[in-house]
């Protein structure tokens, strides 16, 4: 368990939805919500998650913290905005669901290996490393994230996809050298590790 | 017509409905002066329309008739239809009105006869059905219709058929000649009892109201119950006129809901409630209803009629607000999706007719009204600043029969305060 984990099990105890409301972002909507239901039926990956919106908003007010942090359908969240359209209350719910997410993997409690998060960190270590996001090398790394012989498979299943952006040039093979990079790489990184030390401090990670 | 004297002893009523009409009569019986003003042809309003009340299930047509039969022999009330208030001044005690009197084209010499609907062949959409049948272009609004005479709707005047019901008429009461009038009054109190109107179900986008013939209003499902709607009692669904068994309520359509409106229309759950003892009325065990709903808020004493409809075995409730309706093109049968929050179960729920439990908008929404007038955020009537107006019946809250009645009595007794406390004040 990781310390950032046993500090919030720690001050906020049996207390989850106060620990949500301060913790994750838009947290304070979730007593808004009535169980009415619309979120979960308007979703278009509805039957595809185990906790619709309204059910993890029930399981949050009633302290199902392990749950609710270890589940993985605040991944499966698409930003299609169906849910804060359509809610009678107008709860921001696209924005707890990533703010759900985003405190599960600060915590070290979200499931390993889900898809979706290993996409956002990949791309995440991409983006720091120049300020710039390096599409050749991204793909390759999502390519291969399960291993060195389904990285060559998935590859050979996307050639003809990659050999038209290069015709088109939207893809240049060069990138692999290194790429294109901001003018201050080093200043990016700087604003980056500030902005971070601010969010842990505010957040109490820190 | 001869313009109705008023002072500032008169007391000005707006709206012609339940609310209105008690209103009126209160204060009339008083001994007060009153002018009742109403925009449709006739009094009652939309609880004319209305099959039976909840919870004794009884038909509105007698307490419109014993309200209808006050009005009669009061002569202290001067009944104006097809009126519209365009302007208020002034301020307690001494407002200068303006009204607009449309042309209903017949005059006091009506026999109700109905030679001139038998005259006359075009048809317009039926406004007490809620345009759900026709009706003839020279008609008589309801049956109950106070006062009992006949319209000429507009678009038959100037034509050949305005001339054939003119002619057809033995006692001479068409004037197809009768202008608009504008009418100044002096009164000392306004009682603003201007109603509700069902919330625009179309606005709904999810439940396709607009685009599926087998949803309709709660407001409809009254007209299709009532012996006098278009289908003369019986529940058949507008696509293709099938008898409608398996019915889906869809409770809080509009209301409780930051998109549309903000309120709860408080009415709607017993509205619903009623309504699914009608589909019992009609075919018994065979007639199915399914209520979707949020929580039920039967309100304040009537959690024993709520009891009871639980109790029927015809009637089942999921507790969950329907996300959206999708038909079925081989019968014209609707797909009802959602998940429930009584387990988290998702259903994908078919029926055969869905009625919305709309919510209730206030009648003035969209009308420049005096700037002495105070509204609620959901443009709710809650008084005037000062102090010589007042919102009666659903103008000042949703409201049912009962309640609208109690708030229109209530209204009628503070106007009265206005014109006493006035009159003494001249003497003095």
């Amino acid at each position: 368990m990781t310390t950032a984990n046993q500090q919030a099990l720690a001050k906020y105890k049996n207390d989850f939805l106060k620990e949500v409301e301060a913790n994750v972002e838009e947290g304070h909507w979730v007593r808004m919500c009535m169980q009415c239901g619309v979120c979960a039926g308007s979703c278009p990956l509805g039957p595809h998650w185990e906790h619709s919106p309204q059910k993890i908003f029930m399981m949050i007010r009633a302290g199902k913290r392990e749950e609710v942090l270890t589940s993985d359908s605040m991944w499966m969240c698409t930003s299609c905005y169906n849910c804060i359209v359509r809610c009678p209350r107008k709860l921001p719910i696209t924005h707890i669901m990533h703010g759900l997410a985003n405190y599960a993997h600060r915590l070290g409690l979200a499931p390993k290996g889900q898809p979706t998060r290993e996409i956002a960190k990949l791309f995440w270590n991409n983006l720091i490393k120049t300020g710039r996001v390096n599409e050749l090398k991204f793909s390759l790394a999502m390519y291969f994230k399960d291993g060195f012989s389904q990285g060559v498979k998935n590859a050979l299943a996307m050639q003809s996809i990659g050999l038209g952006l290069m015709k088109a040039k939207r893809l240049n093979p060069f990138e692999i050298l290194g790429g294109h990079r901001c003018k201050d790489a080093a200043g990016i990184q700087k604003m980056i590790a500030k902005a971070r030390e601010i969010e842990d401090r505010k957040k109490g990670f820190a | 017509m001869t313009t109705p004297i008023a002072t500032q002893q008169t007391i000005l009523v707006v709206g012609g409905g339940i609310a209105g009409m008690t209103a009126a009569l209160e204060a009339a019986e008083c001994g007060k002066q009153v002018i009742l003003v109403e925009k449709t042809p006739s009094l009652g309003g939309r609880t004319a329309q209305l099959y039976r009340y909840f919870p004794k299930m009884c038909h509105p047509t007698c307490g419109l008739e014993i309200n209808l039969k006050r009005i009669k022999g009061n002569p202290n009330v001067r009944v104006l239809t097809m009126t519209e208030v365009v302007g208020v001044s002034g301020s307690r005690g001494d407002y200068r009105v303006t009204l607009k009197v449309k042309p209903r084209y017949v005059t006091e010499a009506c026999t109700a006869c109905g030679d001139c609907a038998r005259a006359v062949s075009s048809e317009i959409p039926n406004p007490f059905n809620y345009g759900l049948d026709k009706v003839k272009a020279a008609y008589l609004p309801h049956a109950m219709a106070y006062p009992l005479r006949y319209v000429i709707d507009a678009s038959i005047v100037g034509t050949p058929e305005g001339e054939a019901a003119k002619a057809a008429c033995k006692v001479g009461a068409i004037d197809l000649e009768m202008p608009e009038e504008t009418l100044e009054l002096s009164v000392g109190s306004v009682i603003w009892a201007t109603g509700w109107r069902p919330y625009d179900a179309a606005k709904i986008q999810p439940y396709g109201y607009d685009r599926f013939k087998n949803v309709i209003t709660s407001v409809e499902f009254e007209r299709l119950a009532d012996p006098h709607g278009p289908t003369g009692g019986k529940l058949l669904r507008p696509s293709d006129g099938k008898e409608a068994k398996n019915i889906a309520f869809i409770q809080c359509a509009g209301s409780r809901d930051e998109n549309h409106l903000r309120h709860c229309s408080r009415i709607c759950c017993m509205a619903t409630l009623k309504q699914t003892q009608y589909v019992r009325e009609v075919y018994g065990d065979e007639g199915k209803s399914t209520v979707y709903y949020i929580d039920i808020r039967a309100i304040d004493r009537f959690e024993d009629f709520y009891q009871n409809v639980q109790k029927d075995p015809n009637v089942r409730f999921v507790k969950s607000k329907v996300a959206r309706i999708a038909e079925n093109e081989s019968n014209g049968n609707l797909i009802l999706h959602g998940v429930d929050t009584e387990g988290y179960h998702r259903y994908a729920n078919e029926h055969d007719l869905v009625v919305l439990a709309v919510g209730m908008e206030p009648e003035i929404v969209g009308i420049p009204l005096p700037a002495d007038l105070v509204l609620d955020t959901s443009h709710f009537i809650e008084g005037s600043r000062t102090g010589g107006m007042f919102g009666a019946g659903a103008a000042s809250s949703p409201l049912d029969v009962n309640r609208a009645v109690q708030s229109a009595t209530a209204a009628s007794l503070r106007a009265i305060q206005v014109i006493h406390r006035s009159a003494t004040t001249e003497a003095a």
